[in-house]
């Protein structure tokens, strides 16, 4: 049994969530769809924190909701002039997109419904269940490399940003 | 009532089915990569809620999370560059314009 907070907190977000993403993606204008995405983002951040991951709550919003967002208004307003007609953005193949998204849409609600697995204990029970992940659990996982440690994907993922940063220099910079 | 794990799927399942409609509809790059964060962002949520409801004991999902949050990061960076550098090579950023792989 969960408390009725947790379940008020969730039908606000989910809802949010569900209306956001779909203005996301039909919205005319291309900054309101980078606003929607934000509020989407800030949506499963709230998720995350409910399921009992703080700091992956945390990552999401610094990362997604901060460093993410800010990248997609800079480029919007680079490659966009403000009050002219080109900030608005059309769309095409819209009948192929209902039936590739409504048809992907049932197969999954389809599969998630018929998994006899899924249909297990509340919310309340699997965090008593689980013990509260420290920040020192964090840190070892991702420094050890003994079982369920990650210290080679780690290291993979820095070598991959610092690829990244040279990348985005190399691509962006003035010829 | 409880919060069973079909709750947080279905919110889930909305983002996904909205980010492939916005993938294919859109014509400008930069509301196409909207529609990817979209979809990236479902994924990282089953991620977390399949271990949070299945295994509690572990935090495996909570690591691949982080892990795609950073790859994510990453991939928009570069694709945030790319398109700058089609917007000074054509003027726009229109996908129906973009015809060559060498201007």
């Amino acid at each position: 049994m969960d408390s009725v907070g947790n379940i008020i907190v969730y039908f606000v977000v989910a809802i949010a969530m569900v209306i956001f993403s779909l203005k996301a993606v039909t919205t005319g204008k291309i900054l309101r769809a980078a606003t929607y995405l934000l509020f989407v983002l800030l949506g499963t951040a709230v998720f995350y924190f409910q399921l009992g991951y703080q700091f992956l709550g945390a990552v999401q919003i610094a990362v997604y909701a901060g460093g993410i967002m800010v990248l997609f208004v800079f480029a919007i307003l680079l490659t966009h002039k403000p009050n002219d007609a080109s900030g608005m953005i059309e769309s095409h193949r819209k009948f192929i997109g209902v039936v590739l998204s409504g048809a992907s849409a049932v197969l999954l609600l389809f599969a998630i419904f018929y998994m006899p697995l899924l249909h297990g204990a509340s919310l309340m029970e699997c965090i008593q269940a689980g013990n509260q992940i420290t920040m020192r659990e964090i840190g070892e996982a991702f420094t050890g490399s003994g079982r369920f440690q990650y210290l080679l994907p780690f290291e993979a993922i820095s070598v991959l940003l610092l690829a990244c940063i040279i990348g985005g220099v190399t691509v962006a910079r003035k010829r | 009532m409880d919060l069973s794990m079909l709750w947080y799927l279905v919110p889930s399942v909305v983002m996904f089915a909205c980010g492939i409609y916005g993938f294919i509809t859109r014509k400008n790059l930069i509301a196409i990569l909207i529609s990817l964060e979209l979809m990236l962002n479902s994924a990282d949520l089953n991620f977390v809620v399949f271990n949070r409801y299945l295994f509690p004991g572990s935090m495996d999902g909570m690591v691949f999370t982080l892990f795609a949050i950073a790859i994510a990061a990453a991939e928009t960076a570069i694709a945030i560059a790319i398109i700058i550098n089609i917007y000074r090579s054509i003027g726009n950023t229109d996908i129906s314009e973009i015809n060559n792989m060498k201007f």
